[in-house]
Parts: structure tokens; C-alpha cells; sequence
């Protein structure tokens, strides 16, 4: 491997490999509960929290880092807090990338997801229901393993999507190597450097490689799936 | 006893419905499609709440909005068989029918995976996914399941709906076993007269969200109502009965019904066996003197009890036979030829071939009560 690629670029794939799973655990839940509410559940402010999901759809991925920042830099309300209770600080650290990173691809997941609790039968619900299943029962034995194929295809859409993040990591995250600098950090950061351009084409390629092969493995995924559900 | 007494208003509907029906026992609900039948069973289950009204199944309130008591669905213990089997995709055939037994309290425990898999003819099938099956499997697997949870009552709502005639062959047989082998009251929706009349032991006539008329089926099929649901054509007593003799070699059987006896084609039962049989009004004759050299086999003596217009311009006679009544319909032209007053004694002669008849038996008929 070390002869393919330099000890930077492996540093670089592997730092995208771990921001995006950190990002997809840490808001697969949150998906899966603000699918449930958006779709389940009818409260006031519906349209706006449905808004505010799908914000970073829409705003630039640099005023989404700059938001984040403001919200947890050390002088933030969310940051100042954390500081004083856990000694943390989540700026420029690789736990701040995946944050960015899950912020910009939670609409993804949750959108996946919504379309297939939308497709889950009620009807099998009320039938759990007069067998004797409570709500959380019923959810975790009829309505989860149904909506399995969209939470996994959300999963990894969102992993994919998530390996290229650039904008709102580099704002909230920074750009340091070895603890930032992810695979389109440093595809940045090398087509900046004189001579830098055949390791820039490497990682473009890199990159490539990546989605294409997330993009399969998403689709094979849901295909095993589809068949284990007898859809 | 189940007692039912409901209010419910939906957007472009309303239901109001009271009935009081004895159990165990088969309570068809019957009328003609959006009477609102499937709403009336969804009160029941406890999926849909009352407007108003309550519900209560022997010593249990299921229901009642004045005291503030709404037992949840899944803490009902009704079973629910819907009009699609609506059976879990992602589990075997075994892991559906495990899903409601193993919710279901210990103590509840009556009836067991064996008995259910092999009442309803499963044992082949436990390891099929639900796609693997036929129409009729997966209702008799939805049945199952639905038993399994160990119901108090079960609810059926026209699962023969979706399957074509020879599937529904394919699962009556299992209903009629569940009725006589099992003590579970059940409520069976059904727009087929056909299905309450194998099945049923009390009638319950919807008609645009109202309970019109309710009672035991036999009473009921006196009803114009109900007979103005069912049609000229399948205008008829029925009558229960035993069986006294049994005659292979002609393939019939001398049925004790009341005071009389008929003679029925009428072969997989035996001696003693209960039955049930419908004499379509159409099928009988009356004649005001006995009457010889015919081929008809059954001339029944009775007196006529009433005579009214069967609302399709022909005349429907009540003839009484000591115990049970039989209907006869006739033209208006034969009335008048026969000069027929209520009181008046005549002859009901009957087909042998043209009377149904099938093995009626149900437990818990004077025995014991869950």
C-alpha cells in the first residue's frame, strides 16, 4: 500500500474513512427519530423543523461551518458549555469534522429514510398491535426491520457523501493535517503546492474510486435486504 | 355475552350502533358493503375509539367512555383477522405465529403452536416466508396467528374476501372446525349469506351505520329486512335440526325438525349430528290437502301463520310447523286460487335434492362458559 500511495495520502483516506463513520453514527438516530417525527408524528412547527432538516441543503457548506462555529467555539453557547462541564472543545478537532460532516448530510439520511417509513404497511403495525405489541415493542419488532432498506441506503449515501465533505469541515474543522485534513482537504491543499499536481490527480482518482465503490456497495446492500424482507 | 353499544362519527359516515349477542358463539355482522361493518369491528379491536358509547365482553369493560376506561388494542386480547392476511414480511411463517403466542401472559395460555399448526393444517408450511404462500395459506397462517395470541375474542373481517370461490372451499372447513373446537366467541364480518349461514349462530343486520335488526339466525331469516338484503332468490328458513336416520344408498337422511321430520340429501354426517338447513322459499309448494303420486318426498302438515308481499310482486308464506317456521313463496294468482288465511292448514312440500343442509355443531352450547 505504502508503495502506491504517500504516508500523507494514507493519513488523508484514512481521516475521510473515520469522519464519515463517526458522522453516520452519531446522527443515523437522530435521522431515524426526525424521520419518525416528520412523518408519525403531527406537532406544531411541523413545516419549520421539516425546514431546518433540510436547511444544509440549500445554505452554502461554508455558512454551515461558520454557523457551527459560532454555536460551539469556545465563546458559543453549545461550545462554552462544553468547555466548563467536560473540558471539551470540538473546533479543529477530528470530532468537529465528523459534527460538520453530519450536519451537511443529515438531510440525506433523513430524506432516504422518510421515503421508506413512508412505505412501511400500517396495516402490519395494527396487526403487531392486536397481537399484543406496545409501541416501542412494535417499533423495534414490525416498523424498523421494514424500514431497514432506507435506513441502510440513508447510512450510506451519507458515509459516501460524507467522505467528500469540504466546505463546512474546513471552516469548522480546519485544515490540519493528521487530524483534519480529509481526502478533499488535501486534494485542496496539494492543488495549491507547486509540483503538487500528480499527487492532486492521485487523490482525485482516490476519491473516485470511493464513490464509486460506496455507491455499489449501497446498492448491493439494499438489494440483500429487499430479498431477506420478501419485498 | 358481548355488548356493544357505539357512536362514531367520521368525515362523510356515521355509526351508531347497539347489540347485545350471546357467547361463545358466531356473531356475523351482515350488510351490505360501507353498512359499516368494518368500522363496528375496529371499535371492538380497540384500533379506532368511540366517539361515545361503551363495550363489554362478559365481565370485561373493554370500553366506556362515561367511566373513562379505553383498554389499548394490545392489551385487549381480541384477535383480528383482517381482509388481507397482513402477515409480517420479514419473518418465517413460524415467526408470525410465534409473534402473538409469545406476547400473550403464561397464564393465558389455552391453546398451543401443535393444536393451532395442526387445526389449521400448517405443519408443512413453517419455515415459508409469507410470499411463498397461496391466498388461502396465508389466511389460514394470519388465523393462526391470530389465535395464538390467545384471544378472548376473535374477530374476523370477510377473510374470505380476497380469495376466489375455490380457495374459499379451501378455508370454510377450517372456520366451522375453529367453531366447534374451540370456546372463543367470534365476530365474523360478511357480505355472503352464504358464509353467515355455515357459520353464524347469531345474526347482527347493519344497514347505513345502524344495527337494524339482531337475533338468532334462524329468527333473523324471518326477517323482511335481511330478506330484502339477500334477495328473492335467497329467501328461505332455516332450520335446525338433528339427524334420526341415515339412508346411503340413496345418498339422504331423515333430519327430526320440530314436530316433522324431512328427508334431506345429506351424506358426510352421522346419526344424532346436529344440523342446519336451508329450504329456499322459492323450493316450496304449498298444497291445502295432502297430496299423492307425486315425487316430491317431503309434504310437511302446518298451519299458516302470515302472508305478505315480498316486496319483488310475489307473495312470501309463514308456515308454521310446529316449532319452526318455513317460508314459501307463491304468486299472487296461487294466493287467491287457494283462498289462503293465516290459520289455515296446508301442506309445505319440499325437494329432498333442493334442500341444503351441513353438520352445525357448536361448542360450549349449554356447556361451559370461558
Amino acid at each position: 500500500m505504502s508503495g502506491v500511495l504517500s504516508a500523507a495520502e494514507i493519513d488523508a483516506l484514512r481521516l475521510s474513512l473515520e469522519v464519515a463513520a463517526r458522522s453516520v453514527g452519531f446522527s443515523l438516530p437522530l435521522a431515524v427519530l426526525a424521520a419518525w417525527l416528520l412523518t408519525r408524528v403531527r406537532f406544531p412547527g411541523r413545516m419549520l423543523f421539516d425546514a431546518f432538516v433540510h436547511l444544509p441543503l440549500v445554505l452554502p457548506p461554508v455558512a454551515v461551518g461558520y454557523l457551527l462555529l459560532l454555536l460551539f467555539g469556545v465563546r458559543g453557547p453549545v461550545g462554552g458549555w462544553l468547555r466548563a462541564h467536560f473540558g471539551i472543545a470540538v473546533p479543529f478537532t477530528t470530532a468537529g469534522a465528523a459534527l460538520a460532516t453530519a450536519v451537511m448530510t443529515f438531510p440525506l439520511m433523513v430524506r432516504a429514510i422518510r421515503l421508506s417509513l413512508d412505505g412501511v404497511d400500517r396495516g402490519l403495525e395494527e396487526a403487531a398491535r392486536t397481537l399484543g405489541a406496545a409501541g416501542p415493542d412494535r417499533f423495534i419488532s414490525i416498523t424498523l426491520p421494514l424500514m431497514l432498506p432506507g435506513v441502510l441506503a440513508g447510512a450510506v449515501t451519507a458515509f459516501a457523501a460524507g467522505l467528500g465533505e469540504f466546505g463546512a469541515v474546513i471552516t469548522f474543522a480546519g485544515n490540519v493535517p493528521g487530524v483534519t485534513r480529509t481526502l478533499p482537504l488535501a486534494l485542496y491543499t496539494a492543488m495549491q503546492l507547486p509540483g503538487g499536481e500528480r499527487m492532486a490527480l492521485r487523490l482525485a482518482i482516490l476519491s473516485f474510486a470511493l464513490g464509486v465503490l460506496g455507491l455499489l456497495a449501497s446498492e448491493l446492500l439494499v438489494r440483500r435486504v429487499r430479498r431477506y424482507l420478501g419485498n | 355475552m358481548l355488548e356493544v353499544s357505539v357512536l362514531k362519527q367520521r368525515a362523510a359516515f356515521s355509526l351508531s350502533a347497539s347489540f347485545a349477542a350471546p357467547t361463545p358463539g358466531v356473531i356475523a355482522l351482515f350488510g351490505r358493503s360501507g353498512s359499516g361493518k368494518t368500522t363496528l369491528v375496529n371499535l371492538i379491536s380497540g384500533l379506532l375509539p368511540p366517539d361515545s358509547g361503551h363495550i363489554r365482553l362478559d365481565e370485561t369493560v373493554l370500553t366506556d367512555t362515561r367511566a373513562g376506561v379505553a383498554v389499548p388494542a394490545e392489551q385487549r386480547r381480541i384477535g383480528y383477522v383482517f381482509q388481507e392476511p397482513r402477515l409480517f414480511p420479514h419473518m418465517t411463517v413460524a415467526g408470525n405465529l410465534r409473534y402473538g403466542e409469545r406476547r400473550a401472559a403464561a397464564s393465558a395460555r389455552v391453546i398451543s403452536f401443535e393444536e393451532v399448526t395442526a387445526l389449521l393444517g400448517l405443519g408443512a408450511l413453517l419455515e415459508r416466508r409469507p410470499r411463498q404462500l397461496s391466498g388461502g395459506e396465508r389466511q389460514r397462517v394470519a388465523l393462526a396467528r391470530a389465535l395464538l395470541s390467545q384471544p378472548r375474542l376473535l374477530l374476523l373481517d370477510e377473510p374470505l374476501a380476497s380469495l376466489d370461490v375455490a380457495r374459499r372451499e379451501e378455508v370454510l372447513p377450517y372456520l366451522e372446525a375453529l367453531r366447534e373446537r374451540l370456546s372463543i366467541p367470534i365476530v365474523y364480518v360478511s357480505h355472503q349469506f352464504e358464509e353467515v349461514l355455515r357459520l353464524a349462530t347469531h345474526l347482527v343486520l347493519l344497514e347505513a351505520g345502524h344495527v337494524v335488526a339482531h337475533g338468532a339466525v334462524d329468527e333473523m331469516c324471518l326477517q323482511p329486512r335481511l330478506q330484502a338484503i339477500v334477495g328473492p332468490d335467497l329467501v328461505g328458513a332455516v332450520l335446525e335440526g338433528v339427524v334420526a336416520r341415515l339412508d346411503p344408498p340413496h345418498g339422504s337422511a331423515e333430519v327430526t325438525v320440530g314436530r316433522g321430520t324431512l328427508l334431506v340429501s345429506l351424506t358426510d354426517v352421522e346419526p344424532g349430528a346436529h344440523v342446519r338447513l336451508q329450504l329456499l322459499a322459492r323450493d316450496v309448494i304449498l298444497a291445502t290437502q295432502p297430496v299423492q303420486g307425486l315425487s316430491v318426498r317431503n309434504a310437511i302438515a302446518g298451519t299458516v301463520s302470515a302472508i305478505r308481499d315480498d316486496g319483488y310482486g310475489a307473495i312470501l308464506v309463514s308456515v308454521d310447523i310446529g316449532g319452526a317456521v318455513v317460508l314459501a313463496r307463491i304468486t299472487p294468482s296461487a294466493l287467491h286460487a287457494l283462498d289462503l288465511k293465516p290459520g289455515d292448514a296446508v301442506w309445505a312440500l319440499v325437494k329432498a335434492a333442493s334442500t341444503r343442509g351441513h353438520a352445525f355443531r357448536l361448542t360450549g352450547a349449554g356447556g361451559k362458559v370461558r
